[in-house]
């Protein structure tokens, strides 16, 4: 009989092909020249290029205004979509998670398409436009999620305590559903820092983000410098998940 | 209106989806009075207490409070406050800030919102927890908690929705005796609401026994026990033996075939009744002289304080007894009981009434099903009918298929040598039956009516 341990030996094989390798070689030709020999040049190299530190500053820039922005139309949705007063139907709720189901990529070409025909000029404002088009769902379900488990006692015991419904609001409800918003922060921002189709198809390449400068350089052939900026960007990543990373997240943020 | 009512409750009803959850209630309640709402699960308790509190509106009628009505006034600015089920603490919050909750949102001096948070943790014997996260807490340090978070803005009435039912035994014991003690030092108006009789009559100053969304029975802890006044009551209340009876004349009644003095008076002669007999009223005896029956012991089981024997009497009924020694299975006894111990009741009702329609002359519409009858010569299809169908005409199958309409049985008593039963039927009216079958609660069952047990007659317009 086969232990029962082996059965999880294909996911094994998988995490270390796909996951686990490419982790490993992105962070040795990080630390190689062209030649294969050890350097800390590329690291070096992206901390004194003034021109890679301002797209950086800007990825960062745009992720987080991305971010507010998602939250500020998130939430009040999500709200609205959780409320069985306001929404007693789910097609509504579907409607909003309906854009995660098709490919992002596609969705920001139409909406590219869409600028071009309208006579938009492409810039900071359609990129903004289309990235929270793109992650907003991302924002509103795992909020969504939270306010929908959340019991209505705590609520109500606030208004039995005197609280107005602003008040219950404010104090009950947007501190509980902080998870939610957490993991929605986590799924908008982090993806947002390392896109570069977005920037690409709705500002025409006028605006460089992070993850188009990696792309720019493993397309040239610049593997190490690439991977550098690569490693550098999980870094990053790595950083904020830990920042958000507590156990409310987990408990109760229900990504997906 | 007398001046120490604080909550005058007048003709209040509430219906959630076409079912009547309250019909017409009334009653009120005295200032500073620990008032239990009993009953059991979805007989209205629980609605009415959070209509008290302000969360669910009134279909009809009103709710004074100090005299004037306060139905439209949300919640927030209600001054009342409640004790949940599930307690309801804020999980984000430690547990000073929950108790401090009310009070900072009356926007007091910090020092006066600590002196009384300080001041009730004392008092929920919670001092030295203030910097606790509430999930940090057993369930008993949570519910003080509750207790004091809502105690701390001296609401005028305190609402307790089941605070205990989620602790263990022992816990529910001793904090029965500390909400008593909480209520007797603050004098605050409580209103509790328990499915769970030993708790309401352990701890309140007036009972309210419901079920079915209607009032059965308002009174202090002995009266409801010493003289329930329906069958209900004294079936929900403690243990009993419930008998049919008949009322012979004043102070003289008849049950298990045997006559008894008793005190009751004003019943009429020759009147059907219902009797109750608590298990521990009824005495052995080694004296024929005041032997009234005899019976058989059939069960005899020690239960801890007492042994609780069931006995066959001479007549052929069973009757339970407590006492507080055994008596050996299989042997006779002598038996008597005081006539102070005889609680007589008006009978609800002695048979089945419908309204119905003569389908043709052998078949009645009743209730939503055709029902054979004898044949009626002076009734022509299509007349209106009044239908009475005693207690045993009705026939229970088990299959809910197999009856002319299907219902559930939905309350059981046992009788001494036969089962009362109220069935509630599909489209919701009410059959009672009495039957030797043993059903149980939530059994669903086919019904049918015995045709010659269907006695019909004409509506007179």
């Amino acid at each position: 009989m086969i232990k029962r341990s082996y059965w999880s030996l294909p996911y094994l094989i998988f995490m270390v092909m796909f996951v686990v390798l490419p982790l490993i070689l992105i962070a040795v030709y990080a630390f190689q020249d062209g030649s294969g020999h050890f350097t800390l040049a590329n690291i070096t190299r992206f901390f004194t290029d003034s021109d890679s530190l301002q797209t950086f500053a800007l990825s960062i820039e745009i992720a987080i205004e991305n971010t507010l922005i998602c939250i500020l139309l998130g939430y009040p949705a999500a709200w609205i979509l959780a409320n069985r007063k306001l929404n007693r139907s789910a097609v509504t709720v579907m409607l909003f998670i309906m854009p995660m189901w098709i490919n992002a990529l596609m969705r920001t070409l139409a909406t590219a398409e869409l600028f071009n025909m309208l006579g938009f000029t492409l810039g900071k404002g359609t990129l903004l436009f289309g990235m929270v088009y793109d992650y907003i769902p991302f924002m509103i379900y795992p909020i969504y999620n939270i306010l929908m488990k959340m019991d209505n006692s705590y609520a109500e015991a606030a208004e039995d305590l005197g609280a107005t419904p602003w008040k219950v609001f404010w104090k009950i409800t947007v501190p509980l559903s902080m998870p939610g918003v957490m993991s929605g922060v986590l799924m908008v921002f982090m993806p947002t820092v390392s896109t570069f189709a977005i920037s690409e198809f709705l500002t025409n390449n006028k605006i460089k983000l992070f993850g188009t400068i990696i792309q720019e350089n493993i397309n040239s052939s610049m593997w190490n410098y690439g991977a550098a900026l690569a490693f550098i960007m999980l870094l990053i990543i790595g950083i904020t998940s830990l920042f958000g990373d507590n156990k409310e997240t987990q408990a109760e943020g229900g990504l997906i | 209106m007398a001046k120490d009512y604080i909550i005058d409750i007048q003709h209040l009803s509430k219906s959630f989806g076409g079912v009547k959850v309250l019909d017409d209630i009334n009653f009120y309640i005295r200032k500073g009075e620990f008032i239990t709402l009993l009953g059991p699960s979805g007989c209205g308790k629980t609605t009415l207490l959070r209509q008290i509190a302000g969360f669910i509106a009134p279909d009809e009628g009103k709710i004074l409070l100090e005299g004037k009505d306060i139905s439209g006034i949300p919640p927030y600015e209600r001054p009342l406050n409640t004790v949940f089920q599930r307690y309801a603490l804020f999980p984000h919050l430690d547990v000073y800030d929950n108790i401090a909750f009310g009070l900072k949102l009356q926007k007091l001096a910090p020092e006066e919102i600590q002196k009384r948070v300080k001041k009730m943790l004392k008092m929920v014997s919670m001092t030295d927890y203030e910097d606790r996260s509430v999930d940090s807490l057993s369930g008993g340090q949570q519910q003080r908690v509750a207790i004091a978070r809502a105690l701390v803005n001296y609401p005028k009435v305190l609402l307790l929705d089941e605070p205990l039912a989620a602790l263990d035994l022992k816990m529910r014991k001793d904090m029965q005796l500390e909400l008593k003690e909480i209520h007797r030092k603050m004098g605050i108006t409580f209103i509790y609401v328990t499915h769970d009789q030993e708790e309401a009559l352990t701890l309140s100053d007036t009972i309210v026994v419901m079920n079915e969304g209607k009032i059965q029975q308002i009174g202090t802890p002995t009266d409801i026990y010493n003289e329930p006044v329906n069958c209900f009551v004294a079936d929900f209340i403690g243990e009993s033996n419930i008998l049919k009876g008949r009322m012979m004349r004043d102070r003289r009644v008849a049950f298990i075939k045997h006559e008894f003095d008793c005190v009751d008076e004003g019943f009429g002669e020759d009147v059907p009744v219902d009797v109750v007999v608590r298990p521990e009223d009824i005495y052995f005896t080694t004296d024929p002289a005041k032997c009234q029956f005899t019976a058989k012991v059939n069960s005899c089981i020690f239960k801890g304080v007492h042994y609780e024997m069931w006995v066959d009497t001479d007549t052929g009924y069973e009757l339970m007894i407590q006492d507080y020694d055994p008596y050996e299975v299989g042997s006779e006894v002598m038996l008597y009981i005081d006539p102070d111990d005889i609680q007589v009741m008006h009978k609800e009702r002695t048979r089945n009434v419908f309204d119905g329609k003569m389908v043709d002359e052998t078949h009645v519409e009743l209730i939503g099903g055709v029902f054979e009858c004898k044949a009626q010569a002076d009734l022509s299809a299509g007349d209106e009918v009044r239908a009475e169908i005693r207690f045993e005409d009705v026939d229970l199958l088990d299959h809910q298929e197999d009856g002319v309409i299907a219902g559930e049985v939905h309350f059981l008593l046992y009788k001494g040598d036969h089962y009362h039963l109220t069935i509630l039927t599909e489209e919701g009216d009410h059959i009672w039956v009495d039957t030797n079958d043993i059903w149980d609660k939530g059994d669903l069952v086919g019904i049918n009516f015995k045709p010659r047990g269907i006695k019909l007659t004409k509506k007179n317009d």
